[in-house]
């Protein structure tokens, strides 16, 4: 096994003596006010990272009490465990993870730009974000929510007990963070580039963003008003998605989703940006087929908007629409299948090397395909019949956002943790780590489609004896992955302060990110980089990058 | 007007993330229009769901839409296209560097703007003693009492909203107003003034919509 | 646009105000004229969006805006479309069962937030 770790340019200039951390002040007050898009970022990072925790506690109880059939919780807690971990998942962990995280530290190094277009709508972004993370965990400390994080009416708006409210009003305000930020990056990446960055030499990752803005700023509005409406229709017994009042359920159904699978794609789109930055990096070759992976990207943010109401089979809709979407739920497999094979051709006759965001981006490939596949046995109206509301709908979707997305988002920090910190961490570590997560993810989730095709229902406390086996497996599985995901923790938190220096390019990539210095500083470049070739001009060998 | 361009202020230079005031200047007015297309969408699930009611109780909301005020509706409606064509006329005053000019007809806006919510207080007040506000005093009799209300509650979903949005926007025209008194716009820099504008000019174009899906409704009928 | 009379009104935003009040009233007018089945509504929204274009084409300038403004501004529309043309599949073809009748018990409480 080779690895590039240490191929790197360690004769660099060791750590910018500027740099974003230091400048400007080191103060509370210089954070909670900065419009760096860096420290934005930084912010970011935190916060999803807490969210990221309170997610897990909540999947970790709800394994716990799944490991016997009668289990330990009564069927009311149950239900709000399960949906806190659902609310606080999607809207506070997975919707923002890698775009405001990562996107928002590097859209604006990768093209060369000062910062974003709007900086003070990037910290505002960041508040409305952190005051819906507190209502939703107001709500959740007072009493919770037992509604599941799908909100379906009548149930959420007359029957349910519990902060609905407050929590419906928690995910508005994340949702118009969202589209904030997306209205943000859409701006930048058309108005801010450096000169010579045409579109065709954007990396993917600066894409892959792009492409997920436009779903962040046309869906999120319809998620908004639906709840909002819900809102009224609980506050005020008085609306247009009870039967009971002469409403329609479907409605409801109908407006979230047509938020809900686009959104499915907010939380993708930045994952398949990472694994096309760090698969030719580590493959030292260029991106196969550059302009088939981006313009997949682009179509799955149009073609996302197609296929909602596959969540409404069952539901009541004609057969005639679920003949229709069907069909389109199938169609928007192939956008996602030609970034697999892009990614697996790039492999071909690479160079490849084994370093901690490669694992992580294998992973991805494996899992998400996995993931993907198993959506069009869902996209089936005969087999979806079967297994609706199953754990194999669970699981699928699990290898699309933990196998995917959050393989995705370790893979980036991994990769870019060097230019964020200026400090390289325990590669060793990182490897088990990665390890973990991937046969602990499998061990979780693997059975979980066994245990749907067999027929338990999702979202009950309890199950039949006959499941209990796999069933352990799958909580087996679950401890594997709480210390795969509690491992980062600590080799990356020691990093910061015992960390070897990292250089500006310790991977021998290219990309603007790379050429400035680790930790950049405030303003990016010291001089607007002019850009001439396009991205991944990788070589078999690594070598210097000319800067 | 002489005083116009009495004394200039210098031109201000751009944020430090723009290279030049043109680039500022695209990227606010670009970013304006991609908010604008979130806008759409933020009303657009409401719309379906008045398509989907309204295709299912034609005869509840042509009863409903009977109820509601046309002559206030069709005032305001005239308020607030007027309005629209004063800050229009501003945004090219400030096009021209005509400050005093710009800033009046921006007040005139703001005014209009003010008309239009004390029109539609008076509107929603004749409805609450009417019994026609879902939720909490609605008292309707009749075989299409369900539709009715269904209606009402997207009324006031709908112009309320709605309502909101122009509450932001005399914000908005205010504090440009101010701005553009104070002289610091010019012929090279008016870019909050175009942006005030493009908002405004979508909160107008919801009206024109609203317009004919409330107050027109079973116009025709017996 | 410098448009002619730089000092005073320019023409096209005048006529564009006086197009839109003589559409306001032509669709007043023909909203309590009796038609045949939907098209009072189709007329009415003929004219809003007959208004609509005059206020985006010239009010707001998409007339002579950059093509990206314009993809912006299309954006929003073309996805309206998605929203109502998707969702039209299952309403326009779906079988509804009668409700039967509202007052039935249905079991509510009226609920209380956080009870
Ligand atoms: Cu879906």
């Amino acid at each position: 096994m080779t690895t590039a770790t240490v191929t790197g340019k360690t004769d660099e200039p060791v750590v910018g003596t500027r740099n974003y951390l230091t400048e400007g002040g080191v103060t509370l007050r210089s954070w909670l006010l900065t419009r760096d898009h860096k420290r934005i970022a930084i912010l970011y990072t935190l916060s999803i990272t807490l969210f990221f925790f309170v997610g897990g506690a909540a999947a970790t109880l709800i394994r716990l009490n799944l490991v016997t059939p009668p289990g330990i919780f009564t069927p009311d807690v149950y239900n709000r465990l399960f949906t806190l971990h659902g609310i606080v998942m999607v809207w506070f962990f997975l919707i923002p993870s890698i775009p405001n995280t990562m996107g928002n530290f590097l859209i604006p190094l990768m093209i060369g730009a000062k910062d974003l277009a709007f900086p003070r709508l990037n910290l505002l972004s960041w508040y409305l974000y952190m005051a819906a993370g507190l209502l939703a965990l107001f709500a959740i400390v007072i009493g919770g929510v037992d509604t599941g994080w799908t909100f379906y009416t009548p149930f959420s708006s007359m029957y349910s007990n519990g902060y609905v409210v407050l929590a419906l009003a928690a995910v508005f305000t994340a949702g118009f963070s969202s589209i904030l930020t997306g209205l943000n990056f859409i701006v930048t990446t058309h108005r801010m580039r450096a000169p010579g960055m045409t579109w065709y030499r954007l990396p993917v990752f600066v894409w892959s963003n792009y492409a997920t803005s436009i779903i962040m700023v046309l869906a999120t509005p319809v998620l908004a008003i639906t709840l909002a409406l819900v809102a009224v229709e609980r506050l005020l017994q008085v609306g247009i998605f009870d039967p009971a009042l002469g409403g329609d359920p479907l409605l409801f159904q109908h407006l979230f989703w047509f938020y809900s699978h686009p959104a499915v794609y907010i939380m993708i789109l930045p994952g398949f940006g990472v694994i096309s930055e760090v698969v030719p990096c580590f493959a030292r070759k260029p991106l196969f087929g550059y302009k088939f992976v981006v313009w997949s990207s682009i179509t799955i943010s149009v073609i996302g908007f197609f296929v909602w109401a596959h969540h409404m089979f069952v539901a009541g809709i004609s057969l005639y629409a679920g003949l229709v979407f069907s069909l389109l739920s199938y169609v928007i497999a192939v956008p996602s299948a030609i970034k697999v094979f892009n990614w697996t051709a790039t492999l071909h006759k690479g160079w490849i090397s084994f370093d901690a965001p490669m694992l992580y981006a294998l992973g991805f490939i494996g899992l998400f395909t996995i993931g993907g596949l198993t959506g069009l046995f869902l996209a089936n109206l005969a087999f979806d019949v079967h297994v609706t509301d199953t754990y194999f709908v669970v699981a699928h979707f699990h290898y699309i956002m933990v196998g995917g997305m959050v393989s995705a988002y370790f893979a980036g920090l991994h990769y870019w943790w060097p230019k964020v910190t200026g400090r390289l961490y325990h590669e060793w570590w990182a490897r088990i780590a990665a390890l973990l997560i991937f046969f602990g993810f499998n061990l979780t989730f693997f059975p979980q489609f066994i245990l749907g095709y067999l027929g338990m229902q999702r979202r009950y406390f309890s199950y039949a004896p006959e499941f209990q086996l796999w069933n352990i497996f799958s909580s087996a599985g679950a401890s594997v992955l709480a210390v795969g995901y509690v491992l980062p923790f600590f080799y990356l938190g020691w990093s910061l302060f015992r960390g070897q220096r990292a250089g500006a390019n310790p991977w021998a990539a290219t990309g603007l990110e790379w050429q400035t210095s680790s930790p950049p500083p405030t303003h990016n470049f010291d001089r607007t980089p002019t850009v001439t070739r396009p991205p991944y001009q990788y070589r078999p060998e690594p070598e210097p990058q000319d800067v | 007007m002489s005083d116009a361009r009495r004394e200039p202020w210098p031109d201000p230079s751009p944020e430090p993330q723009y290279a030049t005031m043109a680039q500022q200047a695209e990227a606010a007015s670009f970013g304006m229009w991609v908010f604008l297309a979130t806008e759409v969408l933020f009303f657009g699930g409401m719309l379906l769901a008045y398509a989907w009611a309204r295709g299912s109780f034609p005869a509840g909301f042509a009863e409903a839409g009977r109820h509601t005020k046309i002559f206030i509706g069709s005032v305001n409606t005239v308020v607030l296209l007027t309005s629209s064509f004063t800050m229009a006329w501003a945004v090219n005053a400030a096009e021209h560097g005509r400050r005093r000019p710009t800033a009046w007809l921006l007040a005139a806006t703001a005014l209009l703007a003010l008309l239009f919510l004390a029109l539609k207080g008076v509107e929603y007040h004749q409805e609450w003693t009417e019994h026609l506000v879902p939720g909490l005093n609605f008292r309707e009799e009749g075989p299409n009492a369900h539709a009715v209300e269904l209606f009402y509650f997207l009324y006031f979903m709908l112009t309320g909203i709605h309502g909101i949005h122009v509450t932001i926007g005399i914000g908005l025209i205010a504090v440009t107003m101010v701005r553009a008194w104070r002289g610091a716009f010019s012929e090279r820099y008016y870019t909050p003034v175009e942006v005030t504008g493009l908002y405004w000019h979508f909160v107008d174009i919801v009206w024109i919509f609203l317009y004919p899906l409330i107050y027109l409704v079973g116009r025709s009928g017996p | 646009m410098k448009s002619p009379s730089p000092k005073g009104l320019p023409r096209a935003l005048l006529l564009t105000w006086v197009a839109l009040l003589a559409l306001l009233a032509a669709t007043l007018a023909l909203a309590y004229v009796p038609m045949s089945g939907p098209l009072n509504v189709a007329v009415a929204l003929g004219i809003s969006a007959g208004k609509a274009l005059l206020v985006l084409a010239v009010f707001m300038k998409l007339f002579r805006a950059s093509a990206l403004t314009r993809a912006a501004a299309a954006a929003g529309l073309f996805w309206l479309g998605i929203l109502f043309a998707l969702a039209a599949t299952d309403y326009l073809t779906r079988t509804v069962e009668p409700a039967g009748e509202l007052s039935a018990p249905t079991g509510r409480n009226l609920p209380a937030e956080g009870r």
